[in-house]
């Protein structure tokens, strides 16, 4: 171009390095924030927990369910555990026999109830899809009793606003919203696909949903305790998103 | 906003200082160099997120929709957030100041009626078919153009609806089952994600393009939209 004005564009070529600049060095190295913005970033986190808790979610919207025929076959189904990840097995309560999940805190019926007691209440099985943080997707059905039906056993008291699941996966736990664990369809699964949970898949009850992203959904349960302050989880304390209502 | 001193000749052949003209607005000048940190930061935030699962589809079902970086990570220098939370904590973090940008630019496009300028319209796309001729050098001459010509009204109308199109398929994306209206409308889950993954390569073929234009056909545009005044090669208002 012979009438451009190079004096100019050198100029502007600093001053587009300017705005540039910072930009790309915040884009380099897989900046995690640093020590100094990270916390920032968690603490905005729970802008966008408020937002989906009290703004998007609706406490009876349910979701999609599918066919039986829709399933995605087991074995490309991702199960993990934290202690399979470290020993390369899988974890079993110290007698599966005497496995029994501790429900208390809050309440005013404290319960244990045995996986006996849990199947003879009303169950409910549904297809739906479950949503992995790390963006993939897997059709599964599921069988539980729903929490809502458990929390009407137990009678949570006035104080009570969250519940922690304990597990006895390397201490794995997660804690949850009331209103999401009342959802119609948030339930102590001990069933897929139709058979009792395997130990890849939480057994002998683990906590499902198609609401919340996979990372909420407590395996190998034993504890659920309701409580008055916010609980974090294995994942929540190092940084994920706490609410993963979806 | 100042009057512009409009140039009693606008040529496009004169040689030698011209007057400048007033032509990008302050809501304009901010919100364009504000949107394009957001989206640096937006794109090498959702990069960091592609890294944790570099499929489309379902588990079992893989979308055959084509893509090139199926199976691949992205390299480091081009994601952030050191992993999958950091990435996403910075993702819905920049979210908001980046549709809130947007918000800002198309309301004061609507308000100032600057969008007249801006908007691509059937009537454009004769002109839009000259301007390519002479950018093909099937033609001599630079067809006569007011503020922006019909390429340029194209593709800065294109780009919103490519903005509006990442913005909604991330909500899709982020919300299956709370917002499952929007995200039906993207085709469902898996295709939602590959829609919204597709936007960020029109981004980057969007942003290349823009820059490369800039400097080899209108330079002076640059200094346009950072001080406000432009001496260069177009200067007459629509």
């Amino acid at each position: 171009m012979t009438d451009t004005n190079l004096s100019l564009t050198r100029r502007d070529l600093i001053r587009l390095g300017v705005v540039a600049g910072p930009a790309s060095v915040v884009a380099a190295c897989g900046w995690d924030g640093g020590t100094s913005l990270e916390p920032k970033l968690r603490a905005f986190s729970r802008i966008n927990d408020w937002v989906g808790e009290k703004i998007l979610f609706s406490p009876n919207r349910l979701a999609k369910e599918y066919a039986v025929s829709e399933r995605t076959p087991a074995q490309s189904f991702p199960a993990y555990s934290i202690t399979y990840n470290r020993t390369k097995s899988f974890p079993s309560p110290d007698n599966l026999k005497d496995w029994g999940l501790e429900v208390g805190g809050l309440v005013r019926n404290r319960m244990r109830l045995t996986l006996q007691a849990l199947e003879t209440l009303p169950s409910l099985t549904y297809t739906v899809k479950h949503h992995c943080v790390e963006g993939w997707t897997a059709v599964g059905t599921w069988t539980g009793v729903p929490v809502s039906t458990v929390m009407a056993l137990v009678e949570p008291t006035a104080g009570s606003r969250y519940i922690r699941f304990d597990s006895f996966d390397s201490r794995y736990s997660n804690g949850w919203d009331l209103a999401s664990a009342m959802h119609p369809q948030t339930i102590l699964a001990y069933a897929y696909n139709d058979r009792p949970l395997t130990m890849n898949r939480g057994a002998p009850v683990r906590l499902y949903s198609p609401i919340k992203l996979g990372y909420k959904l407590t395996k190998y349960l034993s504890a659920m305790t309701f409580t008055r302050d916010r609980p974090g989880g294995y994942w929540e304390d190092q940084g994920y998103p706490w609410f993963a209502g979806i | 906003m100042g009057s512009a001193s409009e140039p009693a000749i606008a040529s496009s052949s004169s040689s030698g200082p011209r007057p400048p003209v007033k032509r990008y607005a302050g809501v304009v000048r901010v919100t364009h160099w504000l949107n394009a940190v957001f989206l640096v930061g937006m794109i090498a935030s959702g990069l960091q997120i592609y890294n944790a699962y570099t499929h489309f589809g379902l588990r079992n079902d893989p979308l055959s929709l084509p893509n090139p970086l199926d199976g691949n990570a992205i390299p480091r220098w081009a994601a952030m957030g050191g992993w999958l939370a950091g990435g996403l904590n910075w993702h819905f973090a920049l979210a908001w100041p980046f549709v809130i940008t947007g918000l800002v630019y198309l309301g004061f496009l609507l308000f100032s009626g600057e969008w007249r300028s801006l908007l691509f319209r059937p009537r454009d796309i004769g002109p839009a078919v000259r301007m390519q001729l002479y950018y093909l050098r099937l033609r001599k001459e630079h067809p006569a153009q007011g503020k922006h010509n019909a390429l340029q009204r194209a593709a800065y109308t294109f780009i919103v609806v490519i903005g509006a199109m990442a913005t909604l398929s991330g909500f899709a994306i982020y919300k299956p089952v709370q917002l499952a209206f929007l995200t039906t409308l993207f085709g469902g889950y898996e295709l939602a994600r590959y829609w919204h993954f597709v936007t960020v390569w029109v981004f980057v073929g969007f942003t290349l393009l823009h820059v490369a234009l800039v400097f080899l056909v209108d330079p002076a545009s640059l200094r346009g939209m950072i001080t406000g005044w432009y001496r260069g090669r177009f200067p007459s208002h629509d």
